[in-house]
């Protein structure tokens, strides 16, 4: 959950002012050759700083997001989010899935100089399942049950049972230098906020509160980044992370949904800077307590979705920036199923469904009752989180219009996840998931996962669902998942355990000056290294 | 007043006893634990791992124990290692001997903090005596409603507002943060400089909400002064009205700023989460927001240790300059 994200939206409605913007600058920006060039800086805001940056040990998105770039895995995702190699080459299954072959990238240099060999690999796995490794992310690495290593380049992993997510585990968790960590205690190492990688990009200066200096790594096995310097600037307040765009402190940040609907829409931003669009990997929903009596029944769930008009929601909340959401997938991704039953909005239906499941208003209050009981409950949120706050404002509204009545309880992140999520003190809940890009989603659905810290705290039960998630994950045959998946979005959308309500936008802005920039349904930052600023555009010119 | 002295630093231990163990209680309390950010929500975390990590924290021992644990540390003046994921230690968040003086938290309040508290006295110091000769004048109702302006306006509010008009506006002064990004490879006369445009915004948000109280206390001190016999006295043997405000009232009415200068004490190290968070400024206030937000309870104790301590030591002080300054109290 990157709750960072969602906390700080302060929507500043004063954006009366206006940079100027030399006339020379913006006829350079359109006439300059766009042959790319060596130099420049990127500078990123963020409202986050990273706490450590060996991605084992990180817990928070900022910390993952630059050891990204400073650390590569054994495999990526590509565009199309199929798994390509990255410091594999390529691999090899075996027919019953149990043992994966990897066939690691000959002469990839660590920063300092040492080669990288399959020991590397090995000494991360024996890190990661190291008791004494404060990680979270250990869990995919139990199931091995033999790692060896056959040669410098050959690493091979033999699994228990067939695990589809095995493969992409195998990202940049696991890829330690050896040569520098062996024999020492990971959690006291230096290298924890001075990193040596074989990344794009190599950490030069971190300044505690201030930025982290990353330098382009000339010997990067993909070829030299474009851009040689990358700064990531840590502004804590997003106002003013939106000043220091304008005033050119920063080149590229994301922006809430009303400065990219409005307050971005003027000809400075126009000619200075592009802006992009495209759906987080996120979606946002009520779930509803399956324990509690109002919510057992699956027309109550259903015409609870009938009164809730989701377009209206992405219009109000997000500015139109975000998509209806039927399932817990992103459009457009190969999981994703595009017919499962979709509710419109329609009072009517959802009045005649609480009729049926024995809702009426008996005594004549405006709210429906059934034995005596009237239809009454809070949806819980988290604070600080306008986007949520607003949600569930609407849907009292909506709700308030079939009979039933909402309160909404906005409480602190911790005691909301530990003394209400937790303990499932709760009748429905608005909150939202960051989607990994593994449609295994069996900690969130089986029906093994209901207790008390776990996952599926809505306590969802189905066993067709159960075997499905069971068989999404023990196969590595693509059409075989998908249609595993295709048919749990149908049973999700029928049975409704959550109603799913958006998908967001995510909408990072860029300085124009950069190019090469090709948006893709996994983000722009993938292609990073291949960016560049045409030389007469080049802003920075420091040297390294 | 040497005894005095000692019998004052040996009150000072069970009091600091008393706050620390309070703090401790109290923030355990707080739902939520350092081990959050790693296992709330994360689908990928298992009980065992989830046990593993609490375990690697001491925090499966009971809060006795564990309050025991830190009390250990604490009287060796070891402020532990910081909970959250890189597992630096306390002291080196707030004070790391291996960086340059600009990049320690700690001095980076204290000097933001001084400079407020100079300009603050230097403006607010005039302003009440002015406003208390002139009393009831439209001068006094002019700097009364200016001060209080400043009090009652969000600091958040103003930062925004100067930092469009001179950062963005204007384009004269930096938006946020402490230093340009071409700081190294300036001149010492440049960093200072550099320094200086980047401290205008921050200082003058901090000092204008602080006029307020100061101004007051003063305003209202040199009021009880001048209605006393002896400046009647001094006004009627002829002294020019210069020399009595001045000479002799001024004197007697600077002694309650003593004990505001005491009060201000632990001010100067505790940073205001605020304004840092807003000008992006990496000291006190923002070290101890991010660290109670995860829960971080090594560094979240070990800032509010030692800002018990200077409170304390700032109220010792305040009583010692009272006693220096006023023979009427070291008498008693």
């Amino acid at each position: 959950m990157k709750k960072a994200f969602y906390i700080f939206l302060l929507l500043l409605v004063l954006s009366g002012c206006k940079s100027k913007t030399s006339a020379t600058s913006q006829t350079a920006l359109k006439s300059a050759s766009d042959e790319p060039a060596y130099g420049d800086t990127l500078i990123e805001g963020t409202i986050g700083e990273p706490s450590i940056l060996i991605p084992m040990l990180a817990g928070d998105s900022a910390s993952h997001n630059i050891a990204g770039i400073i650390f590569n895995g054994l495999v990526k995702y590509d565009t199309d989010l199929s798994v390509i190699g990255d410091l594999a080459e390529s691999w090899d299954i075996s027919h019953d899935g149990l043992v994966i072959t990897f066939h690691l990238r000959k002469g990839v240099k660590w920063a300092d100089g040492v080669e990288f060999t399959a020991d590397d690999v090995m000494f991360g796995y024996k890190t990661i399942i190291d008791e004494k490794t404060p990680t979270a992310y250990s869990e995919d690495f139990r199931q091995v049950r033999k790692a060896e290593v056959l040669d410098k380049y050959t690493f091979r992993v033999t699994y228990e049972k067939p695990f589809a997510p095995a493969l992409t585990s195998w990202g940049n968790l696991v890829v330690l230098p050896k040569h520098l960590l062996e024999g020492k205690d990971i959690t006291k190492s230096e290298l924890a906020r001075n990193p040596v990688g074989m990344g794009p990009y190599k950490l030069n200066k971190w300044t505690s509160g201030q930025e982290l200096a990353l330098d382009a790594y000339q010997d990067y096995f993909e070829g030299r980044p474009y851009i040689n310097h990358y700064i990531y600037r840590v502004i804590p307040d997003s106002a003013t992370m939106f000043l220091e765009l304008q005033a050119g402190g920063i080149d590229m940040m994301g922006l809430t949904p009303i400065q990219y609907t409005k307050q971005t829409e003027t000809d400075f931003f126009k000619s200075n800077f592009q802006k992009f669009r495209y759906p987080a990997f996120a979606y946002t929903y009520m779930g509803l307590n399956l324990k509690h009596p109002f919510f057992k029944d699956k027309q109550v769930r259903q015409a609870i979705a009938y009164a809730i008009d989701k377009s209206e929601i992405v219009d109000v909340v997000l500015f139109g920036l975000g998509s209806p959401s039927t399932g817990p997938y992103v459009p457009n991704t190969w999981p994703y199923n595009p017919n499962v039953k979709k509710y419109e909005y329609n009072p009517e239906k959802a009045m005649q469904f609480l009729k049926e499941a024995g809702w009426k208003d008996t005594d004549g209050d405006g709210i429906l009752d059934r034995d005596g009981k009237p239809f009454e409950f809070t949806i819980l949120t988290n604070m600080g989180n306008t986007l949520r706050m607003n949600t569930a404002t609407i849907i009292q509204w909506r709700l308030a219009k079939v009979g039933i009545k909402v309160e909404i309880r906005a409480l602190e992140w911790s005691t909301f996840i530990n003394e209400f999520i937790d303990k499932r003190c709760f009748q429905a809940v608005i909150l939202g998931w960051s989607i990994g890009l593994d449609p295994d989603q069996f900690d969130i659905w089986h029906s093994s996962k209901t207790k008390e810290k776990e996952f599926n705290f809505v306590s969802y039960r189905n066993p067709e669902v159960d075997e499905l998630l069971d068989r999404g994950r023990r196969t590595f045959d693509i059409t075989e998942r998908k249609k595993a998946y295709f048919r749990i979005q149908e049973i999700l959308a029928d049975e409704l355990p959550y109603i799913f309500l958006y998908v967001p936008d995510a909408t990072p802005i860029v300085q124009a000056r950069f190019r090469g920039i090709k948006p893709s349904p996994t983000g722009i930052t993938y292609n990073l290294p291949k960016w560049y600023v045409p030389k007469k555009l080049q802003r920075h010119t420091l040297e390294p | 007043m040497i005894t005095y002295l000692i019998k004052r630093l040996l009150e000072m231990i069970p009091t600091l006893f008393g706050i620390t163990l309070l703090s401790f209680f109290i923030i355990h309390l707080a739902p939520g634990k350092p081990t959050d950010i790693f296992t709330e929500l994360n689908p990928k975390i298992t009980p065992e791992a989830r046990e593993r990590l609490e375990k690697l924290y001491s925090l499966d021992k009971p809060i006795l124990v564990q309050y025991g644990m830190w009390l250990k540390k604490i009287v060796r003046l070891d402020f532990g290692a910081s909970f959250s994921s890189d597992r630096r230690s306390v002291m080196e968040k707030i004070w790391d001997n291996r960086k340059p003086l600009l990049e320690r938290r700690l001095f980076v309040t204290f000097m933001i903090n001084l400079l407020s508290m100079i300009i603050i006295f230097l403006i607010a110091i005039p302003i009440g005596i002015s406003s208390a000769t002139h009393q009831h004048s439209l001068y006094d109702k002019i700097t009364t409603t200016t001060v209080f302006i400043g009090f009652a306006m969000p600091s958040f509010w103003l930062a925004l507002l100067l930092m469009m008009f001179f950062g963005v506006y204007l384009d004269w002064l930096p938006v946020s943060q402490l230093k340009s990004m071409n700081y190294d490879s300036l001149t010492l006369s440049g960093k200072i400089w550099d320094l200086a445009k980047h401290l205008i915004l921050p200082i003058f948000v901090s000092a204008f909400g602080g006029l307020a109280a100061d101004s007051r206390y003063m305003r209202s001190s040199m009021l009880e002064v001048i209605r006393q016999d002896y400046v009647t006295v001094a006004r009627a043997k002829g002294l020019p009205e210069r020399a009595v405000i001045y000479k002799h009232a001024l004197r007697n009415a600077l002694l309650p700023i003593i004990t505001l200068l005491g009060l201000s004490v632990p001010g100067l190290i505790g940073g205001s989460v605020i304004f840092e968070n807003i000008f992006g400024i990496p000291g006190m206030g923002q070290l101890f927001y991010m660290s109670v937000m995860t829960r971080d309870y090594p560094t979240v104790m070990g800032v509010l240790t030692i800002g018990a301590m200077l409170t304390l030591l700032g109220n010792l002080m305040a009583d010692l300059g009272y006693m220096l300054a006023d023979p009427r109290i070291r008498a008693k």
